[in-house]
């Protein structure tokens, strides 16, 4: 089981319905985030490009925030997901420091707090709330080990890049190109 | 100068505890207690909802226990507003109950010490001012001198107890200030309204062209979702923008126009379909009026003429036609929504309207659709009194085309003048902060000045609530009943609003708030239900449901009652427009003394130093209603404006620099704005998000954030068809330093 998401900067709009979404559905404290949108410009006018992407934890698979977790709260649970357990978690910010992404942040209530992919709906049978709730439909959720998977069959049939791959981290978030 | 009978008054503090103040980041506290997210689980319950952030009414379930927390709002799945994914607005309405700002008892303005202030009063105080102010108006002047702003659903009961008084004044700001142009162009055309949502078959399109809509940005949630859907089944994008919208970044043809230009390039389409032969001839022949002067009309509207208008290249011109036209009839030239820009916008509009006649895509799949609706009866009572006068009279003859009243119209005929017998004495003002809607500010504030009695209903301290004598406060969308939603769709469905918790604070839903003042006025006759659930579950029964089964479903369709989707092939058509046909030339429009087809005019352009003020939306919020949301200013807290590079060079504007804007009639914005330097704009013109820029300081994450374009649209160009205020003929400079030279009034 390797769970990842596929997003499809084609058809994002970039309107933050993911952030909004997260945020109620794991009661996020307002001022914090565990998902946003990214915009990048490219040209000049008339001649431009736009890229929007949904960005998020990439639950690497060589994931330097669970390397360098000095209690072993930051782990790999099942299909892969990175997660954080916060009664072992003792605030050191090491985590936050070592990841490429910039996924994370302290809680308030004193815990590292990050993106789940939902791990409690995934074990429903339920999608993340950002996948769900998402008016384009951009966001694509599954096991890359089942190959009939939506998230395999759309990076079967899409180019797609991933972000910062030279910091070596298989980074499991698919940008839909 | 003569004093205010009305000055602004701040809502003054009401002892509920201040603003909850989010934890800084890093904020490790000592003893900070460790835990995993709690997830909330089998205590919440699900209650149905619309949503009311804004007009798309989107159909979803409200979690909620039983200590009055909301934990989230999701879509309906059965909704086809929503398809089961409200946008963020709608995903964040949360804010809107939880906002600690909220208006949180009745208020009655009076002097004390010669200071006008805000004194805290009972309901049963506050609604008998409201009743002897409307019947002291209705005995001195008449009942039609009473108007009603809403644009919320709770203005539905306040409409009901208008017209029970005689008065069917009852305006909407999305007519005049917005959709306007687009429902008279289109009614003259095809007879028909486009109305909300619109009926777009935008998932079954081939083409679709924006004009100046730039979806996507604003979530319209159903036909955002289209436009995603259509995009995956590869239709093609026409977006024409002077901005690099999110909308154009998914186009395959993207038209960098110049602003204010856009019926030229209407025309020349019009044009090249014509003179290349493009257009739909079986279509036109069998369905529209008026094709062989609508083909002398556009003879010499070339795409050679509209590039020295446009500065779009000839070449691309007929490129977008000829995609048009290869993708007829599944093609969509869209409507828009906001689209009171220059004063001719509902000849802009009647060239949409033409353009898509002339590609058939009206009743054809992947064009528009024919919608259905499924209404609800009204509740029985007797019949409402008919109206002595009604708005026209103020201006016998004008805007006979305007098939709703218009709200500017009557913001104007509230200022007293000798050469009209009716003048508006009381105003109710339901949802809408009409100090942000309505252009030209001082006529605004003129009209309120003129006024006998004005009173606001709404959820925030907007800052049209300064202005009121009573202030009501309603509780928010997320604590109340309202009538259901009956809007138009594929299939016709209704759908049921319920409270999900208690009314916050002292907090009243309209219909209550209504009915208490039909009683204090003698109208009770006209509202002869217990309370709303007993006025629903009657409505409700009339169409085979029950209040019971809408609380279980939350959203109920219908099966269609009259003709397909779409025209049969060579099905005959009666269209409601006097001759029966679609028509390309205008038979109302003539007899009224207007262009029966469209003609370019060429709009004023900014003089040197100046650009053209551009507004929008932001996918995170509607107009000013939300712009003190705790989850909505989250996202997005203030509005920036957006600067091309040259023209930052010009100015040694630095990103993210605070600058004022001072307009062509020397008004200065209260606040400064921060500089987006963006290649996404053209170098005549900024742009900035509209609904910000608040001035009221009990708005605590509003207040001062960004400035208000209404404040800077000063010039108005009207529409002279139906009376739409026209507001893209303003012009900005930049100031560096700030001009304002006292502390504004809070």
């Amino acid at each position: 089981m390797r769970y990842a998401m596929a997003i499809d900067t084609k058809k994002c709009v970039g309107c933050a319905d993911c952030v909004v979404a997260c945020q109620t559905e794991n009661n996020v404290p307002i001022g914090h985030c565990r998902d946003w949108i990214v915009e990048n410009t490219a040209g000049t006018y008339p001649q431009l490009e736009l890229e929007i992407r949904s960005e998020r934890c990439n639950h690497c698979k060589n994931s330097p925030c669970v390397r360098c977790c000095p209690t072993g709260a930051s782990h790999y649970s099942e299909g892969g997901i990175v997660l954080v357990t916060g009664d072992d978690c003792i605030g050191c910010g090491a985590c936050i420091a070592s990841c490429p992404y910039d996924a994370r942040y302290p809680h308030p209530e004193g815990y590292v707090d990050k993106c789940t992919f939902c791990d409690h709906r995934v074990k429903n049978g339920q999608k993340p709330a950002c996948v769900d709730v998402c008016p384009t439909h951009c966001m694509y959720f599954g096991d890359l080990d089942d190959p009939n998977s939506e998230v395999s069959n759309i990076l079967k049939k899409r180019k797609y890049k991933r972000l910062i791959p030279e910091a070596g981290t298989d980074p499991q978030l698919y940008f839909l190109i | 100068m003569r004093s205010n009978r009305r000055d602004f008054i701040k809502i003054s503090s009401m002892g509920i505890g201040g603003a909850a103040v989010a934890a800084p980041a890093f904020n490790w506290a000592e003893g900070a207690i460790k835990a995993d997210n709690k997830k909330p689980g089998a205590e919440y319950k699900r209650t149905s909802t619309y949503c009311e952030i804004c007009f798309w009414k989107c159909a979803g379930w409200v979690y909620s226990n039983d200590e009055g927390h909301i934990w989230k709002i999701e879509g309906n799945a059965d909704d086809p507003h929503c398809n089961g994914r409200l946008c963020p607005r709608g995903t964040g309405g949360v804010g809107m109950y939880n906002d600690t700002d909220r208006l949180k008892t009745p208020l009655i303005r009076k002097t004390k010490n010669g200071k006008q202030v805000f004194e805290e009063a009972t309901w049963d105080e506050a609604l008998d001012v409201v009743a002897e102010n409307l019947k002291k108006i209705a005995n001195e002047h008449g009942p039609e001198c009473v108007a009603l702003f809403t644009h919320g659903s709770g203005g539905k009961f306040f409409g009901d107890l208008l017209k029970a008084t005689g008065s069917t004044n009852i305006t909407a700001p999305s007519f005049a200030q917005c959709r306007g142009p687009r429902e008279t162009a289109f009614l003259a055309t095809y007879g028909e309204i486009i109305a909300s949502p619109e009926f777009t078959d935008i998932r079954d399109t081939k083409c679709l062209v924006l004009i100046g809509s730039h979806l996507g940005e604003n979530m319209h949630n159903g036909q955002v979702q289209e436009m995603s859907e259509a995009i995956d089944k590869g239709a093609t994008i026409i977006t024409v923008d002077p901005r690099y919208s999110t909308a154009a970044s998914k186009s395959k043809h993207w038209l960098p126009i110049k602003p204010a230009t856009d019926l030229a390039l209407l025309l020349a389409w019009i044009n090249v379909l014509i003179t290349e032969e493009w257009y739909d001839k079986d279509y036109v022949e069998r369905y529209t009026y008026g094709f062989d002067q609508l083909k002398n009309h556009v003879q010499s509207f070339t795409p050679e003429w509209a590039y020295g208008i446009t500065t779009l290249a000839p070449e691309m011109i007929r490129e977008t036609a000829k995609e048009m036209a290869n993708a007829s009839p599944a093609v969509i030239v869209h409507p828009g929504r906001h689209v009171t820009w220059y004063g001719d916008d509902t000849q802009r509009l009647r060239a949409v309207a033409i353009l898509n006649a002339l590609l058939g895509s009206w009743g054809r799949k992947g064009g528009f659709y024919s919608p259905e609706k499924k209404s609800l009866p009204s509740y029985p009572h007797p019949e409402f009194p008919k109206p002595k006068r009604t708005w026209r009279d103020a201006h016998p003859g004008k805007y006979n085309l305007a098939l709703e009243v218009v709200s500017n119209d009557i913001c104007d005929s509230t200022i007293p003048s000798p050469d009209r017998a009716c003048n508006f004495k009381g105003w109710i003002v339901n949802g809408t902060n009409l100090i942000s809607t309505l252009p030209d500010l001082n006529n605004t504030l003129e009209a309120i000045q003129n006024l006998e009695f004005m009173v606001v209903i709404d959820t925030m301290p907007m800052e049209i609530t300064g202005y009121a004598d009573v202030v009501l406060p309603e509780c928010t969308y997320l604590e109340r009943y309202d009538y259901c939603r009956t809007d138009q769709h594929r299939e016709p469905n209704i759908a049921l609003r319920m409270p999900a918790v208690e009314p916050k604070y002292n907090t009243k839903p309209s219909w209550w708030m209504v009915k208490k003042l039909a009683s204090k006025m003698e109208l009770d006759d006209f509202f002869p239900w217990k309370d709303v659930e007993e006025l629903l579950d009657w409505q409700l029964n009339q169409v085979g449901s029950s209040l019971e089964e809408m609380k279980r479903l939350g959203v109920k369709k219908f099966p269609r009652e009259y003709d397909d989707l779409y025209f049969f092939k060579n099905q005959e058509v009666e269209f409601n427009t006097n001759t029966g046909k679609i028509e390309l030339y205008s038979t109302d429009l003539a007899a009224e003394g207007f262009d029966p087809m469209p003609v370019y005019t060429k709009h004023k352009e900014p003089p040197p130093g100046f650009y053209r003020l551009n507004y929008g939306r932001s996918p995170a919020h509607t107009f000013s209603r939300t712009a003190n949301n705790p989850n909505l200013t989250d996202l997005v807290d203030e509005n920036v404006l957006w600067v091309n590079p040259q023209v930052a060079k010009d100015w040694s504007l630095k990103n993210g620099q605070p600058i004022w804007l001072e307009n062509q009639d020397g008004v200065k914005s209260k606040f400064p704005i921060k500089v987006r330097i963006t290649e996404r704009i053209r170098f005549d013109s900024v742009y900035m998000v509209h609904g910000f820029g608040h001035s009221n300081k009990k708005l605590s994450r509003a207040y001062g954030k960004g400035v208000s374009d209404s404040e800077l649209i000063t010039k108005v160009l009207l529409d002279p068809v139906m009376g739409g205020t026209g507001m893209r003929g303003n012009f900005v400079t930049f100031k560096l330093e700030n001009p304002n030279e006292e502390e504004v009034m809070s």
